[in-house]
């Protein structure tokens, strides 16, 4: 790992300052894909200016149906929470779910979706959530946060405080993972309030997350698995790499979607 | 240069490092502490696990200037000299380890695990919740074994954070 400074910041104001005062820093959460980045010499940042202190980033409220996940708020502690599993239990299975324990352990919510992974859990739970995202200058929702490959809408010195999201009636993640990296290669969030549907996908998309309107439209008619097998998944941009092709990838979305809506179809909430 | 302070096994410990020394160098290097292993350096195989706060992290994976203010404990801080701590124990009677290597790290994750799992564990829990450990030479049966055999000794609510 190349030198850096590290500064421990104790409030968004003053992690913003830090980072206006860096030459080259970069905003350091629960560190899982950073310092592995640093380590391997593929990133170096003059500065590291930790969030993980910050109060105002922490915890989780649930109100009525109303849901806030503090930015360095840990997959841990989002995959324990009661409150949320008990009108969310997907995104408390989805956040059960990512990488491994020690990573969960340490791994944030702000940091997953600041990163912006193309095989990230996260970004598909907020985009079918309808999600917004609420940083240290706006909020915006989440299908405008999220940009392409690794890039968000966030501005160099703009830090996330918060997501927030009204739970569904229904809803269920389903993912097929790399049995190595235990990233997906192909992950479907549905969401389902009365008659509005939503489908998001990552894992698969070469742009990053995507919502598969086709799929949403298909259920609308009939909230059904078989109401997907008249939809097409193109292939043409969807990621091809040593693990999966597009058209592997394709029919994995298709496969992940029919299981996340038997999922829904099949249990109370 | 970062001041690192951390309580290290029951143990108020001060030390300098470089903003960019891993946790797990200080730890080996600063404190001694050579029980904490560095197996694939690329946050894979777990061989580096410690309690930070009575979690499982990966040492390797983590700055000790982040770490700073914490407590930690490693392989070093359970049991004491005189009597093994229970996972130590079951390790030992099922002959849960071969070159020894991933050793610490498997304990480590175990004792979070079976903190986690008051109500007791079964087998597929146990290799789902090693998903971040990796043995090249037991195949994971006597580990699982050991697993499970000190969740059922451990029993319901004894387990501490260790």
């Amino acid at each position: 790992m190349y030198e850096t400074q590290y500064h421990r910041a104790a409030s968004v104001e003053e992690a913003a300052r830090l980072m206006a005062e860096a030459e080259d820093g970069k905003f350091l959460a629960g560190g899982m894909t950073l310092i592995p980045t640093m380590k391997q010499r593929l990133a170096s940042p003059s500065d590291l200016i930790d969030l993980r202190k910050i109060e105002a980033l922490k915890g989780i409220t649930v109100e009525g149906r109303t849901v806030r996940i503090g930015a360095v708020t840990t997959h841990y502690d989002v995959s324990t929470n009661e409150e949320l599993a008990k009108i969310c239990p997907a995104i408390t299975s989805l956040a059960g779910h990512i990488g491994d324990p020690q990573v969960r352990n340490m791994g944030t919510i702000g940091g997953s979706i600041a990163n912006n992974d193309p095989a990230a859990d996260y970004p598909s739970a907020l985009v079918a959530l309808d999600a917004t995202v609420i940083t240290s200058q706006r909020s915006l929702p989440a299908s405008d946060f999220f940009v392409g490959l690794f890039e968000t809408a966030l501005e160099p010195n703009e830090i996330i405080v918060a997501v927030e999201f009204v739970a569904p009636d229904k809803a269920a993640y389903k993912k097929f993972p790399n049995p190595a990296s235990l990233y997906a290669m192909a992950g479907v969030f549905v969401a389902k309030s009365g008659d509005n549907i939503r489908v998001a996908v990552t894992g698969a998309g070469e742009g990053g997350v995507f919502r598969l309107k086709d799929a949403e439209t298909a259920l609308a008619g009939n909230f059904s698995p078989s109401a997907l097998d008249s939809i097409a998944v193109e292939p043409d941009a969807l990621l091809s790499d040593m693990h999966a092709s597009a058209d592997y990838r394709a029919n994995l979305v298709k496969v992940m979607a029919k299981r996340a809506v038997a999922e829904i179809a099949n249990r109370p909430m | 240069m970062a001041k690192v302070e951390l309580f290290v096994n029951g143990r108020a410990v001060t030390g300098e490092a470089e903003d960019r020394t891993l946790l797990v160098h200080f730890l080996r290097e600063t404190l001694g502490l050579t029980g904490t292993h560095v197996g694939c350096d690329t946050s894979q195989c777990g061989a580096c696990v410690v309690h930070v706060d009575g979690r499982a992290v990966k040492s390797c994976t983590m700055l000790a200037a982040q770490a700073s203010g914490s407590t930690i404990t490693t392989i070093e801080g359970l049991g004491s000299s005189g009597e093994l701590h229970p996972l130590q124990v079951a390790f030992r009677e099922n002959h849960a380890l071969q070159c020894g290597f991933c050793t610490p790290g498997m304990i480590m994750t175990s004792v979070d695990m079976i903190r986690r799992h008051p109500n007791g564990l079964d087998e597929s829990t146990v290799r789902d919740e090693l998903e971040g450990n990796i043995c090249r030479c037991t195949g994971y049966h006597n580990i699982v074994k050991a697993v499970l055999d000190a969740s059922d000794k451990m029993g319901k609510g004894a387990v501490k954070a260790a």
